[in-house]
């Protein structure tokens, strides 16, 4: 792994071959494998290893990037020289700021040694350990196991140094039987903290007791959704939170910013501290991330703001800008969505009739201001009857607005660091809505 | 970049080692976008590499690096091993290779005009003049204009002798643009939603989009949704223009066709697939009208699906997808070709980049023309809807139900196109879908479009497609119900 010295040695061989107003250097990259099981057996084992080396030089107001992965003095010339050329064939950008000077961060560790070292052996060892459990219910498993170590580091000409390293470790697994199917996935920096069998044993759980699943009509129902499928649907609505976006109007929050669009429930922020989350503490420009309520009491209070975006709207940059450039600006990617005390089994013991919903799949925005959402169910849909589950359901298609579904929650569970398919990780709990539109049914 | 492909091979134990192929790729990218009359993003990005990929005792291995040092070249192939019998690990059976022909070859794919021959101004130019026009239009709250050019040198060599160097040379283009109005955002895109039109071209394909001359066309539409009226509920007529009708194949079509997520293999991320093995030569998949191939040759265009060989070394074929409305064949590898009786693969195999394994992936997967103008069939349509341009696409874990949104819809009444249509929307059952059309128009309405971004593998992928297509009417189709 390039550690921060050696990354400072790169910058000041680059920095040789720059005539440019300002340079900044990102370094990003490490080791990660993957073992991929279906069928009862690993089909694919995978690992791979690199870095990329990403320039921008300045010229006045005029910026661009070139990114090699190549590390040697000719590929340092040439990379800097890409970048220049782009920048200086351009018209100047009024908006394009000065790069920062140096920051400081607070300390976040998220490497462990141990999920580093994980090796394909224990990987497989894992994998069967969890096959194991599905086939002892007659099931079919097919799921991953990945772990890695990557590094990212941003320096400048004007002294700015940021630099992170964290490991990650992912288990993610479906089981099938001839009728019905469950999942269960779990995301974590610490492969100690995550248990491929009780994964397996939670999927297989989920796809025994939905066999024979039944069709019943599509209509609005209580509907009760995991984390990963809370997730998976509120993960769409962040891009938006975005002061870029809402300056663009292309943000669901244009116009919006102050009112109280969620029910009083809800309570959203964005938090790179916090203990159950992910990544450097620092954005793409190096500027260090400010933990920022977005939402309180169901009323829309921040938005995350670029050093540029900021000064144009006159306000402070919020440590959520991309490398630039880029035209997006902005949006928080560690968001921390405040949870209450229910559990998932009280949910259902309060629910006459309704529906659970393990998991959503292919989600996509259908209306971007009235935030309606289409998806599929998948892996695991259950009637609820009588504050019991009543056995499985075949797979729904939804058409629901996110700001009408965070109007009509009911119950909160405890947050927990969850991973879906459709958005990155995140701190959220399971909720408890009294309407959810599901519009059509499917075959299975 | 041959050298470091011989020297990686040479580090296997062939003793241990039944099959293994190396792939050392070197990619060079441009992106340039423009935003509301400005440069929004001007990037470009280099990447060289070796992936190894080893059947040692009847599992794969596979390891990737982009260090190309001696030592570097050794561990890679070394560990590509190490995997190899780990996976043994959870083994059920050994994997048995299709026989495939030994080839030596080199192939460049064909381009007029080198895209990185032309200077970041002149790129910046043509985006900012269409920019401009579209900003020109009343109402237009927001213009983005992009451009992307790629080419990608593959050296392909594997311990049966064969030895391949292709380069493929993409270019793509688009601009959207969007109307922000009394809480409602309205947008339009050409020539496609999603960043354009990319094809197997050089930048020969800018003169032919005409962005410019069709900027200012596009933003009125933008503008003018607000205005429309609200899709209807209900059953209806549709026709399809071609773009939206390449991404209902990719959907519909193109999906459930890989053999590896028939076979279960991309269960846990992607899903699996109606068409279950007993359904080959047993399904009408669409009406006598429906004809489908998958075909990677030059010879069907340059598409984002062709290719000389994939990434296994199999030259580009073409295959029957749907004939005369007969579900006729899958998407197959070497791997996976004996599951349908074949033994050989149908040349289906591509990787993104050299640190990921080939798999499965749509070639270029087209309906094939059919007779109608679309003058004559719009003007055979007594009530229908004509929507053009995707905006939102969904469809279930094996490939039944599917739901659409397009950018603009045109209401059809007595053959007359008569008001547009804001938020149209369509869904419902592939099979029933795909059998209820009754006219496809003919080649001079054929284009075939690239989807650049297709998404599939763990880790994940993302892959060129390409999806020609003609417009076509399907009859009592669930129209509206995003809305409901």
């Amino acid at each position: 792994m390039l550690d921060k010295q050696r990354c400072q040695e790169i910058f000041a061989d680059l920095l040789k071959f720059s005539d440019a107003d300002e340079t900044e250097l990102l370094i990003g990259g490490g080791g990660s494998a993957l073992t991929r099981f279906a069928n009862n057996t690993i089909h694919q084992n995978v690992a791979e290893e690199g870095y990329s080396l990403s320039v921008r030089t300045s010229y006045g107001q005029r910026t661009a990037r070139a990114t090699t992965n190549k590390f040697d003095s000719e590929s340092l010339r040439r990379v800097v020289a890409e970048s220049s050329l782009l920048a200086r064939q351009q018209q100047p950008d009024p908006e394009l700021l000065p790069m920062p000077g140096p920051q400081s961060y607070p300390p976040v560790d998220r490497y462990f040694e141990n999920t580093a070292a994980v090796g394909p052996n224990q990987r497989a060892g894992v994998v069967a350990a969890a096959i194991r459990v599905a086939e002892k219910d007659g099931l079919t498993a097919a799921g991953t196991y990945s772990t890695g170590a990557g590094m990212h580091a941003l320096l400048n000409s004007r002294g700015l140094m940021a630099y992170y390293r964290g490991t990650q470790a992912e288990f993610s697994i479906t089981t099938m039987g001839s009728s019905s199917t469950g999942w269960a996935k779990k995301t974590a920096p610490d492969a100690r903290e995550i248990s491929g069998q009780a994964l397996a044993e939670r999927a297989t759980s989920i796809a025994t007791s939905s066999r024979a699943p039944k069709e019943i009509a599509p209509g609005s129902y209580v509907t009760i959704l995991t984390p990963a499928a809370v997730l998976d649907l509120v993960g769409f609505m962040f891009f938006d939170f975005s002061g870029q976006a809402v300056r663009d109007q292309r943000s669901f929050l244009t116009d919006r910013i102050g009112t109280k669009l969620f029910g009083a429930n809800i309570n959203i922020s964005d938090d790179v501290y916090h203990a159950l989350q992910f990544g450097p503490p620092f954005d793409g420009e190096g500027m260090c991330r400010r933990a920022l309520p977005l939402v309180e009491r169901g009323v829309i209070k921040n938005l995350a703001y670029a050093r540029a975006t900021a000064k144009a709207m006159g306000t402070e940059p919020t440590g959520h800008g991309f490398p630039l450039p880029n035209e997006i600006g902005e949006f928080p990617t560690n968001i921390v969505f405040a949870g209450g005390n229910s559990s998932v089994d009280e949910m259902i013991a309060s629910t006459a009739r309704g529906i659970l919903v393990t998991r959503l799949w292919y989600i996509r925005e259908v209306d971007p201001y009235k935030k309606i959402l289409t998806g599929m169910t998948r892996d695991g849909t259950f009637l609820v009857e009588n504050g019991k589950i009543a056995g499985g359901i075949r797979n729904f298609r939804f058409n629901e607005s996110l700001i009408e579904m965070l109007n009509s929650v009911e119950m909160l569970g405890a947050p927990e660091r969850a991973s879906g398919e459709e958005s990155f990780p995140m701190v959220v709990p399971s909720l408890k809505v009294s309407s959810f539109h599901f519009s059509e049914v499917t075959k299975f | 970049m041959k050298y470091y492909a011989e020297k990686a091979l040479s580090y296997l134990d062939r003793r241990e080692v039944s099959y293994a192929d190396v792939r050392v790729i070197e990619s060079r990218e441009r992106d340039i976008t423009t935003k509301n009359g400005k440069m929004g993003n001007a990037a470009s990005e280099e990447s060289l590499g070796i992936g190894v990929r080893a059947l040692v005792n009847g599992c794969w291995g596979f390891a990737s690096t982009d260090n190309l040092s001696p030592d570097s070249l050794a561990a890679v192939a070394h560990r590509a091993v190490e995997i190899a019998r780990a996976s043994a690990q959870a083994k059920k059976a050994d994997i048995v290779l299709a026989p495939e022909l030994k080839i030596v070859d080199t192939w460049v794919s064909p381009f007029k005009i080198d895209p990185f021959s032309t200077s970041v101004e002149q790129n910046l130019s043509l985006l900012l003049r269409a920019d401009a026009e579209a900003r020109a239009v009343k109402g237009i709250t927001l213009v983005e204009a992009s451009l992307h050019m790629r080419r990608v040198r593959q050296i392909f060599l594997s311990t049966e002798g064969s030895a391949i160097d292709q380069t493929r040379v993409v270019t793509g283009a688009g601009i959207e643009t969007f109307s922000f109005q009394n809480n409602d955002i309205q947008k339009r895109s050409y020539p496609n939603s999603f960043r354009g039109q990319y094809q197997l071209k050089g930048y020969e394909l800018l003169d032919e989009i005409r962005l410019v001359e069709t900027a200012r066309r596009i933003a009125e539409e933008a503008v003018g949704l607000h205005k429309a009226e609200q899709c209807p509920q209900g059953k209806r007529s549709v026709i399809l223009e071609s773009s939206q009708l390449g991404l209902q194949i990719h959907e519909s079509i193109g999906h459930p066709i890989e053999l590896d997520r028939v076979l279960g293999m991309e269960a846990n991320y992607a899903g699996t697939s109606f068409l279950t093995l007993d359904k080959l030569r047993n399904l009408r998949y669409g009406s006598e009208i429906v004809n489908v191939v998958a075909d990677a040759r030059l010879e069907h265009g340059p598409g984002l699906g062709t290719f000389a060989y994939d990434d296994e070394g199999v030259p580009a074929q073409r295959t029957d997808i749907i004939k005369d409305g007969q579900f006729t064949g899958y998407l197959s590898s070497r791997e996976t070709a004996a599951a349908i009786g074949e033994n050989r693969s149908n040349g289906t195999m591509r990787a993104d980049g050299w640190n990921r394994i080939p798999l499965i992936r749509m070639t270029n997967i087209s309906l094939l023309p059919g007779t109608w103008s679309l003058d004559d069939l719009i003007a055979s349509t007594d009530d229908g809807i004509l929507m053009e341009t995707n905006r939102s696409w969904s469809i279930d874990d094996r490939r039944y139900h599917f739901q659409f949104g397009c950018e603009l819809g045109w209401e059809i009444k007595n053959g007359k196109k008569v008001r547009m249509l804001k938020n149209p929307s369509y869904s419902g059952i592939t099979t029933e879908f795909w059998n209820s059309c009754d006219a496809i128009c003919d080649q001079n309405h054929w284009t075939l479009w690239g989807t650049p971004n297709c998404g599939k593998g763990q880790p994940s992928q993302t892959m060129g497609t390409g999806h020609g297509a003609a417009p076509a009417r399907f009859r009592n189709v669930t129209v509206g119900i995003a809305y409901a």
